[in-house]
């Protein structure tokens, strides 16, 4: 039946992590932006909010709760209104342990997923996207070739975050013929494997708290028992639709940070002896932002109930991923607009918000729920 | 739990509304575009036998609480209104604006009439012959600032006499002239008391002082008939006054504004049939010409064509998820003053663009009148405008958001 209402328990996280990222995180993002790292005591604050954890068996060490990815919409949302780059940095873990919870071999779950239910943070992360501007997750240039009993991968990856910090990292390579979301694996490439070179931090325009690696796989060869799922292999496209989802939540998390921050601007800032937002041509602004807010968001959920039905979502997802991409980049340029001159300063966080807007079109695969 | 999935009993029950739109509506409805003024009286008696649709009409405010309730009344009424609308104007909006119904004058009479009122007045629709019901408010010199009205009722012994000229009222002459209906029309009794002195009046159809002068000529939505009426010395029994006749108690203005929230949804939803209707066109347009639209790949590597329709299509999702949002919480019992004009502004704008776009796509033969997407052009329009144009929505939505009223942002 219809309902436009989260769960109890879902209400309770979002009211749980939005208060932490209002609290603990807000107040981070600009000297994270500005030191390009995100602190580690911070990090280990909300590791132990059991965010990577929770949907984890028990068996492994993990809370065994629900995974959904409505859920995981509402926890992105509210991690990324703290920070988007802070964001991503606790959550890449799940980028590594989740394909593997989902679609796995019990041997790879046993074997990785108990790295991420300590009381350390333990970094995680996967390999996906690639230096070209026509990136396609579709059409991966990173190849997996068997081998005998082994697979040999070839290909160079970049916005790897946390490649550096992580023991394992989870590369999307096209393993068969098949073109479109068919013929993609994923593999368990250790650190320490032969090939495998980690190449220097990136510098972006935005996300600069968050450390992100060009990473080569040269000849990089690795067992059979690397492919995830083994013969069965993954179901690509529904990771991406999870990812999809997640990253757009975030962009969500984002415009909703530039709106209130814009909108209490607006009524505080006097012009012509008013608040600006008495003006129609501000307060407009404010209302299509809010107005976009909403729609992204309801996207966002359509796409994640459908998940969380087993369904497929690929176009429900992608749609909505776009949307909030082209949304996100609009709603933080009118918080800047709103802002006027103040708005370009980085005594503000709304020029930072637009620069990390713009991540949510440019980079595809970089979160999951 | 979060579910925009209609359950199967839902889909099947429209279905049946979307056999009307497809047999009853789309085979008409070049012919009543071309034919304006004409009446498709065969389609108005087939509707008005239809008695299972007559939850057509819009919702009335949920807190008036006396909303018909047949047995088979779905659930979330509200909700079941906008699909069902999304359905039938997915059909043609002109001809839904005709269907025979109690439309915006039983809204007014649901919203602000006593209970012996709404009895009295209402009973019509169930029996004998096709009958509109209809709602004057807008006239020549105020439109969006619809507490400026200067039509005056003056008391008279046991009558109101009312003065004035009415605009842009949708089912006016059918209302008035063509059938046993009644319009309802708003008019000051208290030119000093602003808003507060703005009363709702039932006039019936044939009353002696009002008259149907013109018939608007349009842009689309041409099946349904818009008037403009003159009231000239025009008396009503003093009953006929809706509610209070107390000028201090605000009641009866509010009221109408409170039946917005309601039938906002449902012109946002009208918006997405007609959105509806020229995506559709255009997929399987596209799909004939053997041209894919391909999700999930780059959205750098999408052909111009991919791009827009893909937009066309999300958008319409997001105008159709707020919509829905809106419509639910009023069956939820939640106030919703805000939601609804979110969808109401953004499905008003987005389906003028969509519809827009479809013409575009299709070039030379989008502009042909041999096709309807031209027509869902025009049709698409007027949801942008009336019920609250899109620029008084976002005064609503800015306000609501920065906790204005109409004294600060105006």
């Amino acid at each position: 039946m219809v309902d436009f209402q989260l769960t109890e328990e879902q209400q309770m996280i979002r009211d749980t992590i939005g208060a932490f990222a209002k609290d603990e995180i807000r107040p981070a993002a600009r000297p994270a932006d500005e030191s390009c790292a995100a602190p580690d005591e911070l990090i280990q604050k909300i590791w132990e909010l059991g965010l990577v954890r929770g949907p984890i068996p028990e068996e492994y060490g993990g809370d065994g709760g629900e995974r959904s990815a409505v859920t995981g919409a509402v926890v992105a949302e509210e991690m990324a209104y703290g920070d988007l780059s802070i964001a991503l940095h606790s959550l890449a873990p799940r980028l590594f342990a989740y394909p593997l919870l989902e679609m796995g071999t019990e041997d790879q779950k046993k074997t990785h997923l108990s790295r991420f239910t300590g009381p350390k943070f333990a970094a995680g992360t996967a390999a996906i996207i690639e230096p070209r501007w026509d990136f396609d997750l579709t059409e991966l240039a990173t190849t997996a070739t068997r081998d005998g009993n082994s697979f040999v991968i070839s290909g160079t990856k970049c916005c790897v975050p946390l490649a550096e910090e992580s023991d394992a990292i989870l590369v999307y390579a096209r393993s068969g013929g098949a073109g479109g979301f068919g013929g993609v694996d994923a593999f368990i490439v250790p650190r320490d494997c032969g090939g495998l070179k980690i190449g220097d931090r990136e510098k972006n325009m935005g996300l600069r708290g968050l450390a992100t690696y060009e990473v080569l796989f040269e000849k990089c060869k690795v067992g059979s028992d690397a492919r995830v799922g083994a013969d069965k292999g993954i179901d690509f496209s529904r990771l991406m639709s999870e990812g999809r989802v997640a990253f757009a939540a975030m962009a969500v998390g984002v415009m909703r940070a530039a709106f209130d921050y814009a909108r209490d601007y607006a009524k505080e800032r006097r012009a012509f002896g008013v608040p600006i937002a008495t003006k129609q041509a501000v307060a407009f602004m404010l209302a299509d932002m809010a107005i976009e807010i909403d729609a992204a968001r309801l996207l966002i959920w359509e796409a994640a109930s459908r998940l969380d039905k087993g369904g497929d979502a690929l176009r429900e997802s992608y749609l909505a991923k776009n949307y909030a991409a082209a949304s996100a980049l609009k709603v933080a340029d009118n918080a800047v607009q709103v802002l006027g001159g103040h708005g370009y300063i980085r005594e503000h966080p709304v020029e930072m918000w637009l620069r990390n807007a713009r991540a949510f079109a440019s980079l595809d695969g970089i979160a999951t729920v | 739990m979060i579910d925009f999935e209609l359950e199967p009993q839902v889909l099947n029950r429209l279905q049946m509304y979307h056999s009307v739109a497809e047999n009853m509506m789309r085979p008409i409805s070049r012919e009543y575009d071309e034919r304006e003024h004409e009446d498709p009286w065969q389609f108005f008696e087939a509707m008005w036998a239809a008695s299972a649709l007559s939850d057509v009409q819009p919702a009335v405010s949920a807190k008036s609480g006396t909303a018909e309730k047949a047995p088979s009344a779905p659930k979330l009424r509200n909700l079941n209104t906008v699909i069902t609308t999304e359905e039938l104007c997915w059909g043609d909006a002109g001809l839904f604006l005709s269907v025979p119904n109690s439309g915006l004058g039983g809204a007014a009479v649901m919203a602000a009439g006593t209970p012996d009122q709404k009895a009295r007045f209402l009973k019509r629709f169930s029996e004998g012959k096709p009958k509109w019901g209809a709602m004057a408010i807008t006239e020549p010199g105020c439109g969006s600032d619809s507490a400026a009205v200067t039509t005056t009722a003056t008391r008279d012994g046991d009558h109101w006499v009312i003065n004035g000229t009415k605009i842009f009222c949708t089912g006016g002459h059918r209302a008035v002239e063509k059938s046993e209906g009644f319009v309802v029309v708003w008019a000051t009794v208290d030119k000093t008391a602003g808003r507060a002195g703005i009363k709702p009046f039932v006039v019936e159809h044939g009353t002696p002082g009002m008259q149907v002068i013109r018939l608007e000529n349009k842009l689309g939505i041409r099946a349904s008939d818009t008037a403009a009426i003159v009231f000239d010395n025009c008396r009503v029994p003093i009953d006929h006054l809706l509610g209070s006749p107390e000028v201090k108690r605000e009641g009866g203005f509010k009221d109408v504004m409170a039946t917005f929230d309601a039938t906002r949804p449902i012109v946002a939803a009208m918006a997405i049939g007609v959105g509806r209707a020229a995506l559709d066109f255009v997929r399987d347009f596209l799909k004939e010409q053997n041209i894919p639209i391909r999700y999930g790949i780059s959205p750098r590597r999408l052909t111009a064509i991919e791009r827009d329709f893909m937009e066309m299509e999300v958008q319409l999702q997001a105008a159709r998820l707020l919509t829905w949002r809106a419509a639910w919480m009023l069956d939820m019992g939640q106030r919703n003053n805000l939601e609804a004009s979110m969808a109401k502004a953004k499905a008003g704008l987005v389906v003028t663009q969509i519809t827009q776009k479809a013409v575009e796509l299709l070039g030379p033969l989008g502009y042909s009148r041999k096709l309807l997407v031209e027509k869902w052009m025009r049709d698409a329009k007027i949801n942008d405008i009336f019920e609250g144009t899109q620029q008084i929505n976002m005064l609503i939505v800015s306000r609501r958001i920065l906790g204005y009223g109409n004294k600060e942002l105006n």
